[in-house]
């Protein structure tokens, strides 16, 4: 079901697809991914658009705070949810972002702690149930019928911590992956931390590295050439690892592997 | 208790790689496997473990009528009841206990309660002679080690180190097998259990409603503790009550499961009093230490669903950081993140500041805790208590203050993100091998990627802009 549906009253660039337009669905694109890989933004919104939603980019959204909250600094990442129920709040339709852990922090978070502010977290409770993780949205509300790729892999996916355990997304990336027919190895303990863990990657960063690298132990013994994920946070991490290590193996957001874009 | 030296990140940087946290590692992953194939081969776990839950939070909701119903019952019983305020009051009690009976040698059944309070060093003060009798805890005690698991103190040694360990202190033959190791501890053992003047074991579930101890074990150590000497002291934490016996029966479904995999750990003692007339053994004396040390301040604050913990380890087992650093990196006797939450609201936070922060809130714990314990909640809200303090890391606080100011203020957010472009043109897409300041830590051990030459949001803006 698409939750939220809305006609899309400023839709931009409408897709060719020909599939009926199930209607406008907001971008909220981390910050990770604004600065660091705006590839995947532009994938989601590639993937997106063939499937005939309107794209909207709130263009004041900043972070959603959870380095903060996760620090113990819930002033701070009170003041950030509040910004960011704000701007989404002014919004309509599903609020799609690629990462398991933003969305989480958004859905899981955001009421308790404008729970000071009733209309606030009236707000938030709003937002949160329009907030979608990216391969939630596509397998739950787009359907993965339709879906293509012309990656051929082998590739191997690590499914995030917060995606796996808050938003229950198991089994979610593998089953894209299968369906677009990418060949995918099986990743050892893929349920495993990889160490990331916001600032605990630079507050412990040798036990970070740790975790690290066993993750990318896992990684290599697969054999394969790319991994895929849903949070570049965790693969950011990952790939400044296994470059690190001299692993000749690419990080990739699972929405790159469902457009043809080429990495820029 | 002891004074730690340094911080956790420092203890955790020195163990990683280790032959000593290697070994941790291994022996974490299998008795997660081990978990996960008892979970696997008993379809009720999950409601167990509500259930469990259920009568953990009740009890906690309840503990001062659980835990008065429970001390009449020991009365009742002919059993002597002590309330300790904290670790030198149960101290004090145990050692005028042991001075009364004239004990000489006592022999302990593993409990972690005891290591809380340190009572074997009093003890010991005193010229007694204490032998812990857990195959692990007697190891530990022979080389002057420490635990590193709740429920696997030696998870840290290897059957070589144990091997080495036997030859070099008791004199026997090195080997290496499993079984000839725990034949030798086994003979050493024997006369202990036989000589001992007292017993003392610690408890894992105390049924109010029949005043009844379950002290469960794998060696059945706990039995010859608690039944050979003349006195048996039972030491617990006020928390580990339950109602009933029944829900003894609730609690034991889910601990061995959890813990290492068993559907019932091989020995499950449950002692309700002492030598009754016409009883064949037992002792004569039964004694039970009921401690607070801090609990009473946890079941008032917003942690106090740690203390529905009933030490299973498999928190332990299941977590990457414990799984890397080993158990002494904790500093306590409580590692892992159950200790994380538990070591610094039972201990004090000065010297643990870290310790909240140990930890990737990657939620596996609850995934796997029987009563479901949310110990990632509870890490970040003790890192709120943390930071209204000053913060772990010198850095956090401002760095945080500066965050907030930019991410509230959207046209300013706009500028940083055009400011990490700028960077990103500068390394041309290249990477950050070295960092200094606030970026060190990130190249400590990893590379950074250059950010990128155009922000999305610049990109959104020339394609989709107004």
């Amino acid at each position: 079901m698409f939750i939220g549906a809305q006609p899309a009253h400023s839709s931009q660039r409408l897709s060719l697809v020909g599939v009926e337009a199930p209607g406008t669905a907001q971008l909220f694109v981390t910050c990770i991914v604004d600065a660091f890989y705006p590839q995947v933004g532009r994938a989601v919104v590639d993937v997106l658009e063939s499937r005939g939603v309107a794209v909207e980019f709130p263009e004041y959204q900043t972070c959603c705070g959870q380095p903060a909250f996760n620090a113990g600094h819930r002033k701070e990442a009170r003041a950030m949810a509040a910004h960011t129920v704000k701007v989404l709040d002014a919004t309509d339709g599903p609020i799609v972002v690629p990462s398991g852990s933003c969305a989480a922090m958004i859905i899981d978070h955001y009421a308790g702690l404008l729970g000071d502010d009733e209309e606030l977290a009236a707000a938030a409770r709003r937002v949160g149930a329009r907030v979608r993780e990216f391969t939630q949205f596509v397998v739950d509300d787009l359907g993965v019928d339709e879906l293509t790729s012309s990656a051929s892999g082998p590739v191997t996916f690590h499914p995030s911590c917060h995606g796996l355990r808050h938003l229950g997304l198991g089994g979610y990336g593998e089953r894209v992956l299968d369906q677009v027919g990418v060949e995918r190895k099986p990743l050892v303990a893929a349920d495993e931390c990889c160490g990331f863990g916001g600032l605990f990657a630079v507050e412990m960063p040798e036990i970070s590295g740790a975790l690290m690298d066993t993750k990318i132990d896992h990684v290599e013994a697969t054999g394969a050439g790319t991994l895929v994920g849903y949070d570049m946070s965790c693969l950011m991490h990952l790939a400044g690892g296994m470059r690190r290590r001299g692993t000749p193996v690419d990080v990739r957001h699972i929405a790159e592997i469902l457009t043809d874009e080429d990495e820029s | 208790m002891s004074a730690r030296p340094s911080t956790f990140a420092e203890r955790g940087a020195a163990e990683v790689g280790s032959d000593k946290a290697k070994a941790v590692g291994d022996g974490a992953r299998h008795l997660t496997e081990k978990r996960a194939a008892a979970v696997v081969a008993y379809p009720a776990m999950d409601a167990m473990r509500d259930r469990a839950r259920e009568i953990r939070l009740h009890t906690l909701a309840n503990l001062d009528t659980y835990v008065a119903r429970f001390a009449d019952a020991i009365e009742a019983l002919g059993g002597h009841v002590f309330f300790a305020a904290d670790a030198a009051e149960a101290n004090d009690y145990i050692r005028g206990v042991a001075e009364t009976a004239d004990a000489e040698l006592i022999v302990k059944v593993k409990s972690m309660v005891t290591e809380e309070i340190e009572l074997n060093t009093v003890l010991e003060a005193d010229g007694r002679t204490v032998v812990e009798s857990d195959l692990g805890e007697f190891i530990v005690q022979l080389a002057d080690d420490r635990p590193s698991h709740i429920v696997a103190p030696v998870l840290h040694w290897t059957r070589q180190d144990v091997g080495r360990l036997f030859a070099d202190e008791l004199g026997v033959p090195y080997t290496e097998e499993p079984t000839a190791l725990n034949q030798i501890a086994r003979t050493h053992l024997r006369r202990i259990f036989l000589e001992a003047d007292m017993g003392i074991s610690g408890v894992n579930f105390a049924a109010a409603s029949t005043g009844t101890i379950a002290v469960v074990t794998n060696e059945g150590n706990g039995r010859l503790t608690t039944t050979a000497p003349r006195v048996h002291v039972a030491v617990m934490g006020m928390e580990r009550i339950v109602p009933t016996l029944e829900d003894v029966g609730v609690m034991l479904e889910v601990l061995g499961r959890s813990a290492t995999g068993q559907s019932l750990t091989t020995y499950t003692n449950l002692i309700t009093g002492p030598r009754k007339q016409g009883d064949p053994d037992g002792p004569d004396e039964l004694h039970v230490v009921i401690l607070d040390s801090g609990r009473s301040t946890v079941l008032n604050d917003d942690v106090s669903e740690v203390l529905a913990c009933i030490r299973c380890g498999a928190c332990l087992n299941v977590c990457p950081v414990y799984r890397s650093v080993g158990g002494h990196a904790y500093g306590d006797i409580y590692p892992g993140p159950v200790g994380a939450v538990l070591s610094p609201v039972l201990f004090g936070f000065d010297g643990r500041e870290q310790l909240p922060y140990a930890c990737t809130l990657c939620g596996a714990c609850l995934e796997v805790c029987p009563p479901r314990i949310d110990l990632p909640r509870m890490l970040v809200n003790l890192r709120e208590r943390v930071a209204a303090e000053g913060d772990a890391f010198s850095w956090l606080g401002p760095a945080m203050k500066a965050y907030e100011f930019t991410a509230t203020r959207p046209v300013m957010w706009r500028g940083a993100v055009d400011g990490a472009s700028l960077a990103g043109k500068a390394k041309r897409g290249g990477w950050f091998t070295r960092l200094p300041g606030p970026g060190k830590a990130w190249t400590a051990v990893r590379d950074l990627p250059a950010p990128s030459r155009q922000s999305f949001r610049r990109w959104w803006k020339k394609n989709h802009g107004a």
